[in-house]
């Protein structure tokens, strides 16, 4: 039983890479994560665009006003947070909001219920041990996925405060911020710990903004897997609260990512 | 914790979707929200100016009503003032036409009378004469009365 738990446990936390040798390097492949967020991908630019194509401004018919709910819903926090005028970060967070919030949502899935299609499929249709075919369905409990978004936001973060300040006006922050003085010594000497302070700062947050995603929906993959190991007649008593509650952590964590992102970016053209 | 290709791709997944509803999402949308909020707003305004509009015409009606009214009182209290007027008119007019006329009748009646008076009076003239004439008829003697004739004839 303990080792087949560990097994199951392994086999459910083991990518599909494109290259099975264990000596494989950075230029593989975990297909499960960019084919499962690819095709959420799809979903929702095709539910939004649909919807944007159709939009009728007299009469909306549900699909459109529940969209239109999640656009006001974004809509007000970006206009809350963010002062400044920009044409991208509005779209930025409705995507970061609604795709996480997909690609979360597929831990509600049973947990075996990908991998055992894609081990049929493969077992089937490729002649592959049905063993030695992985699927993890949650693209959002792959750090290569969380560290995409937090590093394109970083991208975006770096890229505000240069278009917002100038190059040379970001590279002076950086240097007399958070300490500052007038005075010509003091200012050298603190350019290299408000240089450090900055640095600390400015990493942490994709680190931060990543990790927290990650952590959060790892770990509750992990509950569903343990979950799916005890009886069959008893996983409900355990299943059903951690499932209630995971619906609010999908859609927190979503949410969080998508606020995270619009203050660090409203930050970032804000001066010091 | 594996990193490997997997973070490109998802990156570049994640760079075209955030370009895609940056073009094809985003602007429809609040755009098309924007026209519905303003139309909102705007059907709300006109309500509020049709609102006023009705208010100001009431208003102009009831002014209206209450000059008509007013008009309607001046016109039937010259009318009635005009009506009395016209009744002492008839009145006066009556009364000095009955007067005339009483006047006339009188005159008329003075006149019959007087004509009447001397009717008789000559009716009683006459009848005196002829009253006169019998007795005289029978008084008169040629003999008796030679003297008195013989007297007259002698005073012509």
């Amino acid at each position: 039983m303990a080792s087949n738990a560990i097994e199951y446990i392994n086999h459910h936390l083991t990518f599909w890479n494109s290259d099975p040798s264990p000596a494989r390097g950075f230029w593989s492949l975990h297909v499960d994560t960019f084919s499962v967020s690819l095709v959420l991908a799809f979903v929702f630019a095709g539910i939004f665009a649909m919807v944007a194509r159709r939009a009728s401004l007299e009469n909306p018919g549900k699909l459109q006003l529940f969209v239109e709910s999640i656009i006001e819903l974004v809509d007000t926090q970006v206009k809350e947070i963010f002062h400044a005028k920009s044409k991208v970060i509005a779209p930025l967070a409705l995507t970061i909001f609604c795709w996480i919030f997909l690609m979360n949502a597929m831990d509600m899935l049973p947990v075996d219920l990908l991998p055992n299609i894609a081990q049929w499929i493969g077992h089937s249709f490729f002649g592959l041990e049905a063993h030695h075919v992985y699927f993890r369905s949650v693209p959002t409990a792959d750090v290569n996925a969380t560290f995409a978004m937090s590093l394109s936001v970083f991208l975006c973060i770096i890229g505000f405060s240069i278009k917002a300040k100038g190059l040379g006006g970001w590279f002076k922050e950086l240097l007399t911020a958070p300490f500052h003085t007038h005075h010509p010594v003091g200012a050298i000497i603190l350019a290299p710990l408000n240089f450090i302070f900055q640095l600390v700062e400015l990493v942490a947050k994709p680190i931060s903004l990543s990790l927290r995603l990650f952590g959060n929906l790892y770990a509750g993959e992990l509950i569903f897997i343990l979950i799916a190991l005890l009886p069959w007649g008893a996983q409900w008593v355990l299943g059903a609260p951690w499932a209630i509650f995971h619906i609010l952590i999908i859609t927190l964590q979503a949410f969080v990512f998508m606020m995270l992102t619009i203050v660090y970016l409203s930050l970032a053209v804000e001066a010091h | 914790m594996e990193f490997n290709v997997t973070l490109l791709g998802q990156a570049i997944t994640f760079a075209i979707l955030v370009w895609f509803t940056m073009k094809f999402v985003w602007p429809p949308l609040t755009n098309m929200m924007e026209e519905r909020a303003k139309r909102i707003a705007d059907g709300l305004a006109a309500a509020e100016r049709g609102k006023q509009d009705l208010e100001a015409a009431e208003k102009r009606v009831a002014d209206e009503v209450r000059k008509a009214k007013q008009q309607a009182m001046e016109i039937i209290a010259s009318a009635e003032k005009r009506a009395t007027q016209i009744v002492d008119e008839a009145k006066d007019n009556a009364s000095t036409e009955g007067a005339r006329i009483v006047a006339d009748a009188k005159g008329q009646i003075d006149q019959e009378v007087m004509r009447a008076k001397e009717a008789l009076r000559e009716h009683v003239a006459q009848l005196a004469v002829v009253g006169a004439e019998k007795i005289l008829r029978k008084e008169i003697d040629a003999a008796k009365h030679a003297d008195l004739l013989s007297s007259i004839k002698a005073e012509f």
